[in-house]
């Protein structure tokens, strides 16, 4: 029991972490321009697939640096050059932009790469394990993931609460007009968002691709979850971003742990249900089986119960 | 035919050589609908690619030609339906598939009514691979044809080595959440029942097909359970995975599988399942069994570096097609099914498989496979490794019975 709980921990912490990278990012630019982005899983797919390419070439570590930067450079020339034009005609006009972006950026992955799962494969630097416990190991590249998500997010942490730059941002997320009164770029600084924010979620593409698979499905998988994560956490919050990832992780990797069905429950009740009754299907699901959906039961409670999230400060 | 048009005049002589010509020379499309995209799409653009290297092998023989065109379904039975129609709008008459038996299920029902109700344009069903017991059992219908031994014929064969192993008391299944995963668990539970009811089983869990994408947490849980060893009808991405997740958590688990290799599974496996991975199967590569079926392999090999053979049913698959029409005389659906039941054949690695009629369920020795690089004549995903013949179940052996009262049309 103790093995199946600390590896259950480690695992979702290392699946928390790496849906942090990808919110940091998403829950800024919110907060910044009011805008849910999208097409920000499908930025993390860009960051996989261009990694992979330059993996091939060059190995793993080049890509880890530069695909982040390509990507980022990328979301910033999205700002500046799509999403600054659509911004006159509202919110709307801007998630319909972003939401087709995330439609054209799937579709291009599949031109130039194909619709199969690419071969990219961690480094083989990393190619050991970490530690051993129980007789079960600890992959290495899962160490490098997590440090490295530790490490996004300190860093995201000290900018934004004690630099001069994280300053303006914070400024200019509340009182846009007045920070342009005093002289400062606004839309630069939106443009610097939104480029660091896809920045961040390449990284998660580059270090998640060979533990997930590199696919044009990578980022379907992933988006929804990635809302959950900002809704629950309070839009525009990181720390709640924070938060909520690791609590969905965990969330995740432990119900798998659990094999405990309505059927168990109604015995313990002194019920006796039918194993092969009619609606036998619906009771005999196990707490395993309901992971993948928990995240939105999760998403719901908080809609109803605290629709600011845990952290907000604006409702939804 | 000429012969007996002569006395018609010169004609009608030529006319009938004119006619009897271009029946010989016919092509016979052919429509593989399986997933050509998205995370099963590795096993469905092999699959594709074997139908049509053997469909070229065969047309080279002369007689009968064969075009395959591929249809994508993306997995998914409603698309499956989709591509059907467009199959059936085209004329074409013949529907290969085999990944999901959650699309064969959908593809029998509607290739069922659509025969019953367009008796000129009748369609069959070539299922490769599609191992719900169902389709041949309560699902059965004369349009359907099944070349691969069904999950209950695979599962008696695998429950057989098992049974043998003394020392084997705790046993984990886990598989895809649909139709096939669940018969899958179903025979296992029911041949370990039969076989060994001291063993016992440790886990029953089925986890949602193509979603999951890391099984860190499904192997913690295993190995939690104190199994000895894992039985997984997984396949495609989804065995895949697996085979990564078992194998970075540095596990040892004798894993007893329906699909574990190639299409990047056996590179994955690699050193680590070697003396643990076996896998339920029927045509052998290793040895080869014939001179004829050693070269095919290394055609296909020269023909397509990056693929591997497979599915070795489908040749079984595209000669019985070509022998039933020729034997038929005729390229219609209704005289190639005629034809097809109840015959005897003999495989290019030189086994001997029945047709059954009662359920169109094709008998054949059942065999189970040791991944391994010793004895590799032919690996798989240029790795090295490959698949070892281990033990042969033979076709009396390895058969089920069937409940199907199969209704033949007038």
């Amino acid at each position: 029991m103790a093995e199946l709980i600390i590896f259950s921990l480690l695992n979702g912490l290392v699946y928390g972490l790496l849906l942090f990278m990808l919110a940091s990012g998403l829950t800024l630019i919110f907060s910044m321009m009011g805008v849910l982005n999208f097409a920000h899983a499908s930025i993390y797919m860009l960051g996989a697939y261009i990694a992979y390419t330059i993996s091939q070439y060059v190995g793993f570590w080049p890509g880890l640096i530069i695909a982040p930067i390509v990507v980022g450079l990328f979301g910033a020339l999205v700002e500046r050059y799509g999403l600054r034009h659509v911004h006159k005609y509202g919110h709307v006009a801007e998630l319909i932009f972003t939401f087709g972006l995330a439609f054209l950026i799937e579709e291009f992955v599949q031109l130039i790469w194909g619709k199969q799962t690419v071969a990219y494969a961690q480094p083989e630097l990393l190619d050991f394990s970490l530690f051993e416990m129980y007789g079960s190991t600890f992959p290495a590249y899962r160490g490098f993931m997590l440090l490295v998500s530790v490490a996004i997010f300190v860093g995201l942490l000290v900018v934004l609460t004690r630099s001069r730059v994280g300053l303006i941002i914070n400024a200019a997320i509340t009182h846009p007009n007045m920070v342009a009164m005093l002289g400062h770029n606004v839309p630069l600084v939106f443009m610097g968002v939104f480029g660091v924010g896809s920045a961040l979620a390449g990284l998660a593409g580059v270090i998640a691709g060979p533990v997930l698979g590199t696919a044009p499905g990578m980022a379907v998988v992933l988006g929804p979850i990635v809302f959950v994560v900002i809704v629950v956490g309070g839009l525009g919050s990181l720390v709640g971003a924070f938060v909520a990832s690791i609590l969905i992780g965990m969330l995740q990797t432990f119900a798998v742990a659990v094999d405990y069905s309505f059927l168990q429950f109604f015995g313990h009740l002194g019920l006796d249900m039918d194993p092969d009754g009619a609606l036998s299907d619906l009771y005999t699901v196990t707490i395993a089986q309901l992971g993948p959906i928990m995240p939105y039961m999760l998403l719901v409670l908080i809609l109803i119960f605290r629709p600011t999230g845990l952290f907000g400060t604006r409702e939804v | 035919m000429i012969r007996r048009t002569l006395g018609l005049g010169v004609a009608a002589a030529t006319f009938a050589s004119v006619a009897s010509f271009s029946a010989q020379a016919e092509t016979v499309k052919i429509a593989f609908i399986d997933p050509l995209s998205g995370g099963f799409a590795a096993t469905g653009q092999n699959g594709l690619k074997q139908y049509k290297f053997m469909a070229d092998k065969l047309n080279a023989d002369g007689g009968t030609q064969f075009e395959v065109i591929g249809f994508d379904n993306k997995i998914s039975p409603k698309e499956s339906l989709i591509q059907l129609k467009r199959v059936i709008a085209d004329g074409i008459q013949y529907v290969a598939q085999g990944n999901s038996s959650g699309v064969a299920n959908a593809l029998t029902d509607a290739i069922k009514k659509h025969n019953k109700r367009n008796p000129d344009k009748r369609v069959l069903f070539l299922n490769y691979s599609a191992v719900d017991p169902k389709l041949t059992n309560e699902k059965c219908n004369f349009w359907h044809f099944r070349f691969d031994a069904n999950a209950d014929m695979k599962m008696n064969a695998l429950t057989d080595v098992i049974a043998e192993d003394k020392g084997m008391k705790k046993i984990y299944l886990l598989g895809q959440n649909y139709s096939f995963g669940k018969a899958v668990a179903a025979a296992a539970v029911r041949f370990l029942g039969e076989k060994r009811p001291d063993l016992k089983i440790v886990g029953n869990e089925l986890h949602p097909i193509g979603k999951v994408k890391d099984f860190t947490p499904y192997v913690a849980k295993i190995k939690a359970s104190g199994a000895q060893a894992l039985i997984t009808g997984n396949w495609g991405g989804d065995m895949l995975n697996l085979a990564n997740a078992i194998n970075s958590s540095g596990l040892k688990l004798p894993t007893y599988t329906y699909y574990a290799a190639a299409d990047g599974i056996t590179k994955a496996i690699g050193k680590g399942g070697v003396g643990s991975v076996r896998l339920v199967g029927q045509g052998q590569t290793n040895p080869p069994g014939t001179d004829e079926w050693d070269a095919t392999l290394k055609a296909f090999k020269a023909k397509y570096p990056d693929g591997d053979f497979t599915q070795t049913r489908i040749a079984t698959v595209m000669r019985m097609l070509k022998r039933s029409m020729k034997e038929a005389g005729s390229t219609k659906p209704i005289k190639v099914a005629a034809a097809m039941e109840g015959m005897e054949h003999t495989t290019l690695w030189g086994d001997v498989v029945k047709m059954r009629s009662s359920d169109h369920q094709l008998q054949m020795p059942v065999r189970i496979f040791a991944h391994s690089d010793k004895g590799i004549q032919h690996d798989l995903d240029n790795s090295g490794f490959g698949l070892v013949n281990e033990s042969t179940v033979t076709m009396q052996e390895a058969s089920t019975p069937t409940t199907c009262k199969m209704k033949r049309p007038s």
